[in-house]
């Protein structure tokens, strides 16, 4: 790969929820805000921009990683998913995020999408979760409203009802 | 917070990162994970010039059994080498001190290397690396060299390492028949920054412990197979021997008495685990 200038920006693609999408970013530029402003997908939330809060967790490549610390021409090739990918359907909600609404696991919200995408992965690796295992994944995102016992109670609702209708996931 | 502006390589050989690195001298950085680096660039603690990115380089993502070591690639992420079938068997110290990196969400990511690299006083890896005398292989366009943990960490957030090289691989030497280990750590919150980490490897006839959290870097010292109120005695004077400092998080005094409580309850965890 060529060296790419700090002083211009550069074309960047990805696949972002199953769809190949592209814009131009400098080599700077987080890939928290390269989703937001360049490609206005605006789920993914800003919080502490130093992987301490978890409010931009997002998927690349199958794992749970910070958006924040990643540069977005890291992200080049990549496979990358964001909360707007959990619904399965227009008006329809994942059997997790069914599961918060249900519980009331989130009030604000700005911390909703990356706890989701964290759970949608270990709970696709851990069908049966055990809650210590659960509490300590937890640890890695900040909540200041719920007190985390709601959030706790839905993933454990939803990795019940994931394993009696897993393709609905 | 963003970062100031830097070029950015995404290296295809190692012979490239290792020119671009001579090239760059000290305004250029590894980048692997980025856990530690893309926080201190957007904080503008480190504005490096250019960046290289070493993690599409398949040569240096290897976990490798050489002999009666491990060697660990520059391209390993903390959650592959926590996830390698042989680690807890092998390198129960390793196996121990993992899960205390971070969260699981920047284990995805940051490397093993790369948290050596950082050099961070708190950092488990650069600790347990230092209880198991651990060896850092570092390369650059002219050499190869390899450096006994205890000579790599030389201060603050500083090492041995010089602008033109990088870490290509740590070493670890797998777990002696009959030997015990133990990881404890103290911190505020889950997952932070710890205040006191300690590894202690067990011996027949000694005990070795490292000191993480507490100086400017990792330290280490070596016990006969004493107990009771010499062993009081001896912690006592490692916990006044470390230079500890007050900062925001914990006073020295506090860090010390740390050190006397948590450096004997992993001692003494390590010796029972003795086989």
């Amino acid at each position: 790969m060529p060296r790419l200038s700090g002083d211009t920006r550069h074309r960047v693609q990805f696949e972002l929820n199953g769809r190949a999408v592209e814009a131009d970013a400098e080599p700077r530029m987080l890939l928290t805000d390269f989703l937001r402003h360049d490609l206005g997908m605006t789920g993914t939330h800003v919080g502490c921009e130093h992987g301490v809060c978890g409010a931009c967790t997002v998927l690349m490549d199958g794992v749970p990683a910070r958006a924040c610390l990643i540069l977005a021409v890291q992200a080049d090739g990549a496979k990358i998913r964001t909360v707007e990918g959990l619904a399965p359907a227009p008006g329809r909600l994942s059997i997790l995020q069914e599961a918060f609404r249900r519980h009331h696991a989130l009030q604000c919200g700005f911390c909703t999408a990356g706890i989701l995408m964290s759970l949608d992965y270990y709970l696709r690796h851990h069908p049966e979760p055990d809650e210590m295992e659960l509490r300590e994944y937890l640890g890695g995102h900040l909540c200041r409203c719920t007190g985390y016992a709601p959030i706790l109670a839905a993933a454990l609702d939803a990795a019940q009802r994931l394993r009696k209708t897993p393709a609905h996931a | 917070m963003k970062p100031a502006r830097f070029d950015y390589i995404r290296a295809e050989t190692l012979a490239e990162a290792h020119a671009a690195l001579a090239a760059g001298g000290d305004d250029a950085r590894i980048i692997a994970g980025g856990q530690s680096l893309v926080p201190m660039l957007s904080m503008r603690m480190a504005r490096p010039n250019v960046l290289i990115d070493i993690m599409h380089l398949p040569a240096l993502a290897k976990i490798e059994v050489k002999g009666n070591a491990l060697r660990i690639g520059a391209g390993v992420r903390q959650a592959e080498l926590l996830a390698w079938p042989d680690l807890r068997e092998r390198h129960p110290l390793l196996a121990a001190a993992l899960p205390w990196v971070g969260h699981a969400q920047t284990r995805s990511r940051g490397t093993v290397c790369g948290s050596v690299a950082h050099a961070d006083p708190s950092a488990e890896i650069p600790l347990a690396l230092l209880a198991l005398k651990g060896t850092i292989e570092l390369s650059s366009q002219k050499k190869l060299r390899r450096v006994p943990t205890e000579e790599f960490f030389t201060g603050l957030m500083s090492t041995a390492r010089s602008d033109d090289e990088l870490i290509e691989a740590v070493e670890v030497p797998c777990r002696t028949a009959g030997d015990g280990c133990a990881f404890r750590e103290f911190a505020r919150r889950h997952s932070d920054f710890a205040i006191v980490a300690c590894a202690a490897v067990a011996r027949k006839d000694s005990v070795r412990l490292a000191i993480g959290g507490v100086a400017d870097c990792p330290t280490a010292r070596d016990f006969p197979d004493i107990d009771g109120d010499a062993l009081d005695d001896a912690l006592d004077e490692f916990a006044n021997d470390l230079d500890a400092r007050d900062d925001l998080h914990a006073t020295a005094d506090y860090r010390r008495a740390l050190v006397r409580r948590i450096g004997r309850a992993t001692i003494e965890e390590a010796r029972l685990c003795r086989a």
